[in-house]
């Protein structure tokens, strides 16, 4: 027992005196969540539009002082014929163009239905999406008011409604998504990096030749990089609560809970690879093509996993990253229980298995 | 009659079709240099590998210390020490530190470590440089450390895989002076070498040729049998019958 603790004493020496371990440790996920909290959103404000109203009448007067004082939308031009609005999209600052039809009012007061013409440069489609749903909504919202004014209904609106995200806030996706990603890359990275290094430096004979036991070898290797990667989940969270002013609205105990058993995943393939893997080099590139990449590609936090090819969905079924990605978001800011994530927790904890029971085998073979 | 503290016999290890060492056959006594001699890929490091526990033989068996290299190893490993030919201290810790991990893990007290670290320091004359960081040292300081390390915990047998590597004929002898201070106190080396200098120093050489002993005796006995002024002829004269390449 002794033995371990003054192996862990020497690996936390090893962590904490590199500057370049100790930054890439605790600068990345701060430089991480507030790039993906600020300038990484996909998000879209002060978007700049146009607005061509031929009506000038109560209603269109209304609903555009309510677009120009949503900060989603930014009115660049009201403009005052029908060929300006061509025009303004050639400039490419225009994302969107609100056409009024003559007789606005007129129309919705006596036939009950009135259109707006909703133009939007599609040329980036996920940003057209996202600010024609803004604008529908925000023309729902107006003909709500309608309604409630006035006892017949003029419209029926199809009710949109965004779960969880009524604001539709990007950090929302990203925090989950980052812990993730932090926790991948410290502990599958770094625990890799670490053992190969003895590997390398020919240390590693030394300590096999002694009586401490090979497996303890990598207990006692993994023990500092468990330690600090939950001083890391406490770091995320408070830049997610303080400064990304997100909630977690679940239950704080359960959610280190799942951390903790995802950073033992990472740290069981960190296991796995560096026993499969002579040099350091190789270490950090499997760790980053083989883990990295799916982690950021293959979990749902970049990408939506249902909109991808049915081949690449199975695959991301392996891929730790998209489970716990799952239970975070449901913890985080669903508010959900254990009872919601359990089947997920089963298969990480699954994964864990099959690579620690993998890894030991492998290291028996190789010590042999 | 001398103790026998390693013997083997018949011990061989292959890879695939590829034999690296073929049914070796030698004793070791207490108290011995021995000499483990061989060009690249002769098998010396194959065969010390086995010896220390890092590889399992493929057939034949031997003891070390009297325990079975098969069955004890958890008894070996507490009566042998190792130095690699990488050199094998932490880079990023201090030469203190380096010492309390190495005594720490073969189990030694903090009482234990306190006295023997002071005595290995002022020995070494490192008074100045033991909360220096190992890094810092010059090559010939480092291998000095890192033999007295390996030896910290006074094993029965210590074993040296190319210990003095670019390290410059001074400081090797300088090296050395340790080893025979090891071997006065009854311990046992055994030593893996290209140079025929170091060859010299030791009490007994056994020469490796394509993975089977081609020779063992000492120094002056090999020179009289193979009609050699020098350590050098002989390995030549033997060396050359070799057919595996470097």
């Amino acid at each position: 027992m002794k033995q371990l603790f003054v192996f862990i004493k020497k690996e936390f020496a090893h962590v904490l005196r590199d500057r370049k371990t100790l930054l890439i440790l605790f600068g990345l996920p701060i430089v991480q969540i507030l790039i993906f909290g600020f300038a990484l959103t996909n998000e879209v404000k002060n978007s700049k539009i146009v607005i061509f109203d031929q009506a000038k009448d109560v209603s269109s007067l209304k609903l555009i002082s309510k677009i120009e004082t949503s900060r989603y939308f930014e009115i660049d031009k009201m403009l005052q014929h029908n060929q300006e609005v061509e025009e303004a999209f050639k400039t490419g600052k225009i994302k969107m163009a609100v056409i009024f039809p003559e007789n606005f009012n007129h129309d919705l007061l006596h036939t009950n239905k009135a259109t707006i013409q909703i133009i939007s440069d599609a040329t980036d489609p996920n940003t057209a999406t996202m600010l024609n749903n803004y604008v529908t909504a925000i023309i729902g919202d107006y003909q709500a008011q309608l309604n409630k004014n006035f006892e017949v209904p003029y419209r029926i609106v199809p009710e949109v409604k965004m779960l969880y995200n009524p604001q539709l806030k990007g950090v929302h996706n990203f925090v989950p998504g980052v812990m993730a990603m932090v926790l991948m890359l410290v502990c599958v990275m770094m625990t890799a990096i670490s053992i190969v290094r003895e590997k390398e430096t020919g240390t590693m004979e030394v300590l096999l030749v002694s009586p401490f036991k090979p497996l303890l070898v990598i207990v006692a290797k993994t023990i500092p990089y468990l330690i600090l990667s939950l001083m890391n989940i406490v770091i995320i969270l408070i830049l997610s609560v303080f400064v990304l002013e997100l909630p977690v609205n679940g239950n704080l105990f359960l959610l280190f809970a799942e951390s903790t058993l995802f950073i033992i995943t990472s740290l069981s393939l960190g296991m796995f690879i560096s026993i499969q893997t002579e040099t350091q080099q190789t270490a950090m590139l499997i760790s980053l093509v083989g883990m990295f990449l799916p982690t950021l590609l293959l979990s749902g936090f970049m990408f939506p996993i249902e909109n991808m090819p049915k081949p690449l969905q199975i695959v991301s079924n392996i891929v730790p990253a998209k489970w716990f990605y799952i239970i975070i978001k449901s913890i985080m800011i669903k508010g959900l229980g254990f009872a919601a994530i359990w089947k997920q927790t089963f298969i990480l904890a699954g994964i864990t298995t099959f690579f620690i029971l993998i890894s030991i085998k492998k290291f028996k073979i190789r010590l042999a | 009659m001398r103790e026998i503290v390693i013997k083997t016999e018949n011990l061989s290890k292959r890879f695939g079709t590829f034999t690296a060492v073929n049914e070796i056959n030698f004793e070791v006594y207490k108290g011995e240099i021995f000499g483990f001699l061989g060009a690249n890929g002769a098998g010396k490091t194959t065969a010390m590998r086995m010896l220390c526990g890092l590889s399992t033989p493929s057939s034949g068996s031997a003891t070390i210390a009297g325990f079975d290299i098969f069955r004890d190893t958890d008894k070996i490993k507490k009566n042998i020490g190792y130095m690699s030919q990488k050199f094998s201290l932490y880079e990023n810790l201090t030469v203190l530190e380096n010492i309390h991990f190495f005594g720490g893990i073969y189990g030694l007290s903090n009482q234990q470590l306190k006295e023997k670290s002071e005595v290995l320091v002022n020995k070494l004359g490192l008074y100045q440089e033991v909360n220096k960081l190992v890094s810092s040292l010059p090559l010939g300081w480092k291998q000095k450390l890192s033999f007295s390390v390996a030896i910290l915990h006074e094993p029965k047998i210590v074993f040296l895989d190319e210990p003095t590597g670019g390290v410059d004929p001074v400081t090797r002898r300088q090296f050395w002076d340790l080893i025979y201070e090891a071997s006065d106190s009854g311990m046992t080396i055994f030593v893996t070498t290209h140079y025929m200098d170091e060859a010299e120093y030791c009490n007994r050489i056994c020469i490796m040729v394509d993975g089977s002993i081609s020779a063992l005796d000492s120094a002056p006995n090999l020179k009289l049998k193979f009609k050699a002024n020098s350590m050098d002829e002989v390995f030549y004269a033997l060396a050359r019958g070799a057919k595996r390449g470097e």
